[in-house]
């Protein structure tokens, strides 16, 4: 009965969200081993925040495990060589977020040879929570649900802002992707062990797991995992954008994370399953973050799987691997379909931020878009909108340059989920307008602060 | 000279090593402009099915003319503006069959060619088109023709009674207003000039109703419209609740009959298919409840205060006036924006 109604409440406390066809093709296939790729070429920045330094340099031999790029600031994540190899070269290259971006290219000697670098930094409930962040930082974890934000930053907050609830997000929300799903089924144990390290590490009161409803057979192996260490399991509504941080805070404690701020002013940190099993690998085995689990699917891909791929293998590897594409050329897309990142070329590297690679048919693309902004004003992007903005305002506005209506209607709120986009009945392209809309406001402001400054630096003159 | 032609040619083709990108979302949802309108449409199909049984060939000449009217003047306009013609998302087959069904169904054919044609052109066209009118289109041209040529709007009524739902009995106690709707009927009967009792209008109204207009023949299969467009989500369930809502509880507050209210005149056309327009109406859930609201106060005021029998046309357009108001007025709260948000 009490899971009744907090399930009960759950559903009244979700706002807005839409029901995309879920597709979950590999939900029941296994996780397997990615290709052992000939060469890998891993970015400098797979995170956010500041880039790394190469450290090592064309012609040296390097080992599996060991640390290639690092950097001194804080917001920053440093990478690992995946493969043994010798490094070819340091390069520009292509980047899922399409860019080109410096990256460390190794060819790889086929032996896999493990670096001395890599051993168990021992307990980490002996060891002070600094302490623990260094190992998370020095294995270069960042969020594995695709924001890739730097895992020891996140495990940080002001010491003013205590941490009361610890999430483990494993919604899962974006249709096609099991990575995720197939994680928490097959490694349910180090699931838990990873979240009491980081409850270890925030000090926070009570672990909530969080899981879709449309996943029933992890949220009973996760309850299994999880029993004895009092971890609470919260089977959530199926509706997408329920992994969304702020929408998942909101539907399971209530309270909303306020506008421009962060999680912890709240008092909450979500971290992925994907970012809590690699706690648990670091300080199991010691491993830093080299590989990561990947969904390959879409009617363009011939074989559709769960593979665990290593970081800097090249999409076009990857899915050569799964028996190459069929159909015509459509969409190449780092991400699930929803929020995922559409790439011009297959010769892009997995990095740590990608959950899947989709793969859509020519035939099945939707590619038609009015060329300007045209709204009946059914008033759907409004009702669907889980951060309850009006995306047809900011649409208009974007449209034609209103900057400072955006700023009135809050158009910084807006998490781009595409839940506007995907209801609209003309097909407006809203997440473009909200982009354009936010960069267009980010500009202005620099300009008014640029002319207020030198008018200021006048008047002194004067 | 080779190498040139041969560049040229791999120009023209499509590099077949690239993929298409664009923003996500990547999928969309399958409803389009037209497929709601087409929607709409299916759902008002059995009412004007039912209304050409009862009404016959006048019937169907009134809802061509209209239809007719609706998109030649769309194509027309269009061509002439050099604008994309847009005839193909059913818009405007839409707003030509919605004034049909609240013309009286003996007019001259000339009236509804002119005023499907009036509606698209003064309703729609003149704001730039589908999206930017103020006023529902459908009802701008039903005004016109309604202060136009009042004379033919008012008096071309009656219809074949169907023998099953208007029995003998009743027909004899309304023969002395041949011609009167059952709305100008309740408003003698309340000034004394007639004696008759509401509720011998619900089965008619109901089923088959011959005093009236096109789409008031039957109320049965306006429900039925109504629960196609809410199954299929494509209209909000506030607007037609509130405003017969409202309409009804104000007629029981006044003295007249609530049921009767809320099936007379194009009370539950206008509810189900007029107000509930989406360019016309609020963007919010509770800026549309008001603006229901707001038409079903405004309707009995009209009903019951002024020498007009009917006021579902007005009340709509004035709502219609007002919705930028409201919409200014009301908007969501943003996640994470006042309330509720600062609270650990």
């Amino acid at each position: 009965m009490a899971g009744f109604i907090s399930s009960a409440k759950r559903y009244f406390l979700t706002k807005g969200g839409v029901h995309p066809r879920q597709n979950k093709r590999t939900a029941s296939i296994m996780v397997f081993p990615g290709p052992n790729p000939e060469q890998v070429i891993i970015p400098l920045v797979q995170h956010t925040g500041a880039p790394c330094e190469p450290l090592v340099e064309v012609g040296d031999r390097v080992l599996v495990g060991q640390k290639i790029g690092d950097s001194d600031a804080y917001v920053s994540a440093p990478v690992h060589s995946s493969v043994s190899g010798e490094v070819a070269g340091i390069i520009s290259h292509p980047h899922p977020t399409g860019k080109d971006v410096l990256s460390i290219q190794i060819v790889s000697d086929g032996l896999n040879e493990l670096s001395p670098e890599v051993i168990p930094p021992g307990d980490p409930f002996q060891i002070s929570p600094e302490e623990v962040r260094k190992f998370i930082r020095d294995a270069g974890i960042v969020g594995l649900g695709g924001a890739a934000f730097p895992t020891h930053v996140k495990l940080a907050p002001p010491a003013e802002k205590p941490i009361r609830t610890l999430i483990i997000n494993g919604a899962e929300c974006e249709p096609y992707l099991t990575a995720d799903h197939r994680l928490m089924i097959e490694r349910g144990k180090d699931i838990v062990r990873g979240a009491l390290i980081i409850k270890h590490v925030v000090g926070a009161e009570e672990v909530i797991i969080a899981i879709e409803s449309n996943k029933r057979d992890a949220v009973q192996r996760m309850r299994e995992a999880g029993q004895k260490d009092g971890m609470h399991i919260a089977v959530l509504p199926t509706r997408y954008p329920m992994g969304a941080e702020k929408t998942l805070i909101r539907t399971l404690t209530g309270r909303e994370v306020p506008s421009g701020g962060l999680p912890s002013d709240v008092g909450v940190v979500v971290n992925n399953v994907g970012t809590a099993a690699a706690i648990a690998d670091l300080f199991e085995k010691g491993a830093p973050l080299i590989e990561r689990i990947v969904t390959v699917c879409g009617d363009g891909v011939a074989g559709n799987a769960n593979l665990r791929i290593k970081i800097g293998t090249m999409a076009r590897d990857v899915i050569e691997f799964c028996g190459g594409y069929v159909g015509g050329r459509g969409k190449l897309i780092f991400g699930g379909p929803m929020m995922g990142l559409a790439q011009y070329s297959d010769r892009v590297p997995v990095v740590k931020g990608t959950s899947g690679i989709l793969v859509l048919r020519r035939e099945n693309l939707f590619i038609k878009e009015p060329a300007h902004f045209t709204c009946i004003r059914c008033g759907r992007c409004v009702r669907y909108c889980p951060m309850n903005l009006m995306p047809y305002a900011l649409g208009m506005y974007a449209d034609s340059g209103i900057w400072d209506k955006l700023e009135q209607f809050n158009v910084n709120d807006c998490i781009e989920c595409g839940c506007c986009a995907y209801v609209c009945p003309t097909k407006n392209p809203l997440v473009q307008l909200m982009k354009v809309g936010k960069e267009g406001l980010a500009k202005r402001k620099k300009k008014l602060e640029e002319f207020e400054h030198s008018f200021s630096e006048e008047e002194s003159v004067g | 000279m080779a190498d040139n032609k041969k560049t040229a040619e791999e120009k023209r083709r499509p590099p077949e090593e690239l993929f298409h990108i664009g923003v996500s979302p990547h999928v969309r949802d399958r409803d389009t402009t037209s497929s709601i309108m087409g929607w709409v449409i299916a759902a008002l199909i059995p009412l004007t099915a039912y209304s050409i049984y009862i009404g016959g060939l006048s019937t169907l000449t009134v809802i061509i003319c209209s239809i007719a009217g609706a998109v030649g003047c769309e194509f027309v306009l269009q061509r002439f503006m050099h604008k994309p013609i847009t005839i193909h998302d059913l818009s405007a087959a839409l707003t030509g069959l919605l004034l049909a069904l609240t013309l009286p169904p003996r007019l001259p054919f000339w009236m509804p060619l002119i005023g499907g044609a009036v509606a698209i052109a003064l309703g729609k066209q003149v704001f730039g088109g589908l999206g930017h009118n103020i006023f529902n289109p459908a009802l701008v041209g039903r005004a016109f023709l309604f202060i136009s040529w009042s004379k033919y709007m008012t008096t071309s009524y009656l219809q074949k009674p169907v023998a099953w739902v208007v029995n003998t009995s009743t027909i004899k106690s309304i023969n002395a207003i041949t011609s009167a709707t059952p709305l100008f009927a309740m408003s003698e009967a309340r000034k004394g000039a007639l004696d008759i009792q509401a509720s011998k209008y619900y089965l008619p109204l109901l089923f088959g109703n011959p005093w009236g207009c096109i789409g008031e023949v039957s109320g049965a299969l306006i429900i039925l419209g109504l629960i196609i467009l809410l199954t299929k989500r494509l209209i909000d369930w506030r607007i037609p609740v509130c405003y017969v809502g409202t309409v009804m509880i104000l007629s029981l507050i006044i003295g007249a009959d609530p049921v009767f209210s809320a099936l007379a005149g194009g009370l539950l056309l206008g509810a189900c298919f007029m107000a509930t327009d989406y360019v016309t109406n609020p963007m919010t859930s509770w800026g549309k409840a008001i603006f229901a609201v707001g038409c079903g106060i405004v309707t009995v005021v009209i009903r019951f205060y002024s020498h007009l029998p009917e006021g579902v046309m007005f009340s709509i357009l004035f709502m219609n006036g007002i919705t930028p108001v409201i919409d200014r007025f009301i908007k969501p709260r943003p996640y994470g924006v006042g309330k509720g948000s600062a609270k650990a």
